[in-house]
C-alpha cells in the first residue's frame, strides 16, 4: 500500500511538472514569437533597437578590403568626415584624383565655400584636410615623367 | 529626353529579367527607391561612348578619350570627351526652346526659337578643334586642382548651325560692345538655383569670326544631349568652355563678361610667366584665349612591338588654336634628332590637322616616338612641361608612345 501512495504521488508530481513545462514552453514560444515578429520587444537585449537600422548600414558605408564601397575611398582615419562633407556636391574621385598639400587644400575649401556653397567645416576641417594629405598623398612628378603602366602588345601589320 | 526617368520605368518592369529570378515583394519595393546595381546607369552607354573611355568624374561627369580613339579623322561621338561643370538638364523640348540675346551693348533685345534660328538664317558646317584649357593637367608639378586630364581632351567634330553673328546682326550690336557672354539651362552642383555652373564668352572679333556658330548639329546629327542639345555655341581653337551647351541666352556686354569661371584662376593664367607654385594675384591673371601649338599620336596605340627591320607607320593630329600647323616633326632618339613628316592643310580653319610618316628604327629595343607641331608664329610644342600656372591650363608638352622593337 505504502508502493501504491508513493506512486500516487509520484504521478501527481509528475503531472504537476508536466504542468510547468507546458506553462514554460508556452511562454517560451511567445517570447520566441514575439521576438521574431518584433525584436524592439525584448528590452533586456539593450542592442535590439539598432538591428533594424544594421542591414541599411551595412549597404550604404560597407569597407571591403579597406575601400569604402560606395565612394572608393580609402578606409582611415577621418573617413566618414569626409564622406560626409565632401561627396555631396561632387564624386569623391574629384577628390582622390588630386594629390594636394593641406595649404592648397585648405584654399580650395576655401574656394567651395565662398563659390560653392560649401558650408562652415568647423573643427572637421583639419580632419578631412589631414585625411586627404595622409591617404591621397603629392608625389614629385619633376618636368616630364617616364611613361609608365605599359601594356605591351604585338602590333600587325 | 527624360533619359533617367526612362530608364527607372524601363528598368523597374525588367528587374527580373535583369536579376534572372522573381523577385519577391517586389510590390512593397518602396517608391522611389532603385536598387544598387540599378542606380548608376552605366556611362558608356548612357552617353554612347567607347568603353576604352576614362572616367575621372561622375558628378559632375567628366569623361576622357585615349589617344588611340582619336583616330578618325573627324572624331564620332564615342570618342568625345565630356567636360561638365554643373548637372546637364534632362528634359529639352525643342519646340520650346529658346535663345535670347540681350546685355548692355545689344540694340534690341530679342528672343528666336530653333526653328526660327534654323529657318532665318544660313546655315554652315565647320569641322572644329575644341580642346580643354585644362588637358594635360595631370602633368603639372606642383598639381593643379581639378579633373586631371592627361592628353584626351580634346575633339573636333563636324559642327552645322548658323554663324552667331548673323544673329548678333539680327539683334544689332551697339558700337560699344566688348565681349559676349552665354548662359545655358545647365544647372548648379550644390543646387542653388541663383548659381550658374558656367557662364563664359569671349571678346566680339571672336564672336564674328565665320566659324563661330550656334549650332544644333554634331557629325549631321541632333548634338547628343551631353554635348550640348539643342543648342551649343561653338568657338573652334579656343579653350572649350568658351563653347556654352545648352545656350538658352547671349549677353552682348559693353565690358569683360563677368559670369561664373571668367574670374579668379578659372581659365586664366599669369600675365607675365610664374616659378611652378608660385602665388599670384587675381589682377595679375589673364584670360586664355587661342589655345597653343599641340599634336597627338593616334596611331598607333602606345606599346606597340614590331619586329626588326619593319617600317612603323604612325599617323595623329595636330592643331594650333587660332593658328595653322605648319611644320610636324617626330623625334626616335628623345629629341636629339628630328624628322620632318607630311602634315595636311586643315579641311576649314580652326580643323585640326592630319599627319603621317613611316618609321625606320636602327636597330633592337626600346623607343619612343615622340611628335612636335610647330605652328605659323614658329612656335613650337615643348618637350617638357610648359610654364607651370595655378589651374594647370595649356599643357602642350609633345605626345609620345613607347614602342618596342624585336
Amino acid at each position: 500500500m505504502i508502493d501504491q501512495k508513493e506512486f500516487r504521488k509520484k504521478i501527481k508530481k509528475a503531472e504537476k511538472t508536466a504542468h510547468i513545462a507546458i506553462f514554460f514552453s508556452l511562454i517560451a514560444s511567445i517570447l520566441l514569437l514575439l521576438a521574431v515578429y518584433n525584436p524592439t520587444f525584448l528590452i533586456f537585449e539593450n542592442n535590439k533597437s539598432n538591428l533594424i537600422y544594421s542591414d541599411v548600414v551595412e549597404d550604404e558605408d560597407k569597407i571591403e578590403n579597406g575601400i569604402h564601397l560606395r565612394t572608393g575611398l580609402v578606409d582611415a582615419e577621418g573617413l566618414m568626415t569626409v564622406v560626409n562633407n565632401c561627396t555631396n556636391c561632387h564624386s569623391a574621385k574629384l577628390v582622390v584624383q588630386n594629390k594636394m598639400s593641406a595649404e592648397s587644400w585648405n584654399t580650395t575649401i576655401k574656394w567651395m565655400q565662398e563659390t560653392q556653397n560649401l558650408w562652415d567645416l568647423g573643427d572637421n576641417q583639419e580632419i578631412i584636410v589631414n585625411y586627404l594629405v595622409t591617404n591621397y598623398p603629392h608625389t614629385a612628378k619633376g618636368r616630364r615623367a617616364i611613361l609608365t603602366n605599359i601594356d605591351w602588345y604585338t602590333l600587325k601589320n | 529626353m527624360k533619359r533617367r526617368s526612362f530608364i527607372k520605368k524601363t528598368a523597374l518592369s525588367s528587374f527580373t529579367a535583369l536579376i534572372g529570378a522573381e523577385i519577391v515583394f517586389g510590390s512593397e519595393i518602396m517608391n522611389g527607391y532603385i536598387p544598387l546595381a540599378l542606380q548608376d546607369p552605366d556611362p558608356f552607354k548612357m552617353f554612347s561612348k567607347n568603353k576604352g573611355m576614362v572616367i575621372l568624374n561622375n558628378k559632375p561627369w567628366n569623361i576622357e578619350a585615349q589617344a588611340h580613339l582619336l583616330d578618325d579623322k573627324v572624331t564620332p561621338n564615342s570618342s568625345m570627351f565630356i567636360r561638365n561643370n554643373g548637372i546637364h538638364p534632362e528634359e529639352i523640348n525643342p519646340k520650346t526652346w529658346t535663345l535670347t540675346i540681350d546685355g548692355e551693348s545689344v540694340k534690341s533685345k530679342k528672343t528666336y526659337t530653333l526653328s526660327d534660328l534654323k529657318s532665318k538664317f544660313k546655315h554652315h558646317t565647320y569641322q572644329l578643334t575644341l580642346e580643354c584649357g585644362g588637358n594635360g593637367r595631370s602633368e603639372f608639378d606642383p598639381p593643379a586642382k581639378g579633373n586631371q586630364w592627361t592628353i584626351g581632351a580634346v575633339h573636333c567634330a563636324s559642327w552645322t548651325g548658323v554663324r552667331l553673328r548673323d544673329v548678333l546682326e539680327d539683334a544689332g550690336i551697339k558700337s560699344n560692345a566688348i565681349y559676349i557672354g552665354y548662359h545655358s539651362a545647365d544647372t548648379h552642383l550644390s543646387g542653388d538655383s541663383k548659381k550658374e555652373p558656367i557662364s563664359r564668352g569671349c571678346p566680339i572679333p571672336k564672336a564674328i569670326q565665320d566659324e563661330t556658330l550656334l549650332a544644333f548639329q554634331m557629325n549631321n546629327e541632333d548634338i547628343p544631349l551631353i554635348h550640348g542639345y539643342p543648342l551649343r555655341l561653338i568657338a573652334g581653337g579656343w579653350p572649350a568652355s568658351v563653347s556654352g551647351k545648352w545656350v538658352n541666352r547671349i549677353s552682348i556686354r559693353n565690358k569683360v563678361h563677368d559670369g561664373t569661371k571668367m574670374k579668379g584662376t578659372a581659365y586664366r593664367i599669369p600675365c607675365n610667366p610664374v616659378a611652378p607654385g608660385e602665388k599670384v594675384k587675381d589682377e595679375d591673371m589673364c584670360i586664355i584665349e587661342s589655345m597653343p601649338v599641340k599634336s597627338l599620336i593616334t596611331y598607333p596605340k602606345t606599346g606597340a612591338t614590331i619586329n626588326e627591320g619593319k617600317a612603323l607607320n604612325i599617323r595623329g593630329h595636330a592643331w594650333a588654336g587660332e593658328l595653322e600647323v605648319e611644320k610636324m616633326e617626330y623625334s626616335i632618339d628623345f629629341g636629339s634628332t628630328w624628322t620632318i613628316c607630311a602634315v595636311e592643310n586643315p579641311i576649314n580653319r580652326l580643323a585640326w590637322q592630319h599627319f603621317s610618316a613611316s618609321i625606320n628604327f636602327p636597330k633592337k629595343g626600346y623607343y619612343e616616338v615622340w611628335a612636335r607641331a610647330t605652328d605659323t608664329n614658329n612656335i613650337a610644342q615643348p618637350m617638357i612641361l610648359p610654364g607651370w600656372n595655378p589651374k594647370g591650363y595649356l599643357n602642350n608638352a609633345c605626345h609620345r608612345i613607347a614602342v618596342k622593337v624585336i
